[in-house]
């Protein structure tokens, strides 16, 4: 048989191909439900507290070292840039936090209903929020 | 009537149920762990960070030698290096499909987490042992 030739299966797959079908979803343009987002943002939160942990290991350092490396440890974190930084690794750590409870629950066999899935993803958003800015009005009236 | 195992798995293999990779639910398992003693340890450090707003010196060192701050503050780093080095090895098996750059970074980051987790457990111990 000829390349190209007409036979009843590829006349089938021609017909196919010139329908009208739905396209598979692509990351780019499909809105992510609560639930996926939640879902990607605490491998990426995890991700963010890993590499800050570095900062907490020279804060710990800069302390043992002494009062000069400690004040020049507290001058960098408490630079704009360092307190931008630490202020969303607090958020990162409250939401990880709160998710990673979330992933316990699960893997006792709970909460696995969508109408669950999507509270637990709303809880976990605005819970870290409210957590991270308490955290900080605290931080601020204490000093 | 014949019993036979479905699959080339031996019986025994089932039993100790390891899998191929030798070890079975060890690395998902000891992610739970970490994770769950994270829970309380991460809220105690965020309060002792938060009460340790804008301390000076001395006070910062004061607090952190406290034996009770000492003992936690060791196993939060602990706990934590453990768990990242596990989150951060899946996220590369996901992601690297490259087998030697995955095995590359994992090392490479499972160096690192020791690393970090040694130095800030010397650093808690001297401060908690004076200086």
């Amino acid at each position: 048989m000829t390349p190209g030739a007409s036979t009843p299966h590829t006349r089938r797959v021609d017909k196919m191909a010139m329908q009208e079908r739905p396209l598979s979803p692509h990351l780019q343009v499909y809105k992510l439900p609560i639930t996926a987002l939640t879902s990607i943002m605490h491998r990426a939160t995890g991700v963010a507290l890993s590499a800050g942990t570095v900062l907490l290991v020279y804060w710990l350092l800069a302390a043992a070292a002494g009062p000069a490396a400690f004040a020049t440890a507290q001058a960098v974190i408490g630079s704009v840039f360092g307190l931008l930084l630490l202020f969303g690794w607090s958020w990162a750590l409250f939401y990880h936090l709160l998710n990673g409870a979330r992933h316990l629950v699960w893997d006792a066999g709970f909460a696995f209903e969508i109408k669950q899935a999507e509270l637990g993803s709303q809880i976990v958003v605005f819970g870290s929020v409210a957590l991270t800015i308490l955290a900080w009005i605290i931080g601020y009236a204490m000093m | 009537m014949t019993t036979q195992t479905p699959g080339l798995r031996t019986k025994l293999g089932r039993a100790r149920g390891l899998g191929s990779a030798k070890e079975g639910a060890h690395h998902w398992w000891m992610q739970r762990v970490t994770a769950l003693a994270l829970i309380p340890l991460g809220l105690w450090f965020i309060a002792t960070i938060v009460a340790l707003a804008g301390a000076d010196y001395t006070e910062a060192t004061t607090v952190l030698s406290h034996p009770l701050v000492a003992v936690l503050m060791v196993l939060t780093i602990i706990a934590t290096f453990y768990h990242a080095q596990l989150g951060m090895q899946v996220v590369y098996e996901d992601y690297i499909g490259t087998h030697w750059l995955r095995l590359t970074v994992d090392l490479a980051t499972k160096f690192a987490c020791f690393g970090l987790a040694v130095a800030a457990i010397f650093a808690v111990l001297k401060i908690a042992f004076g200086g």
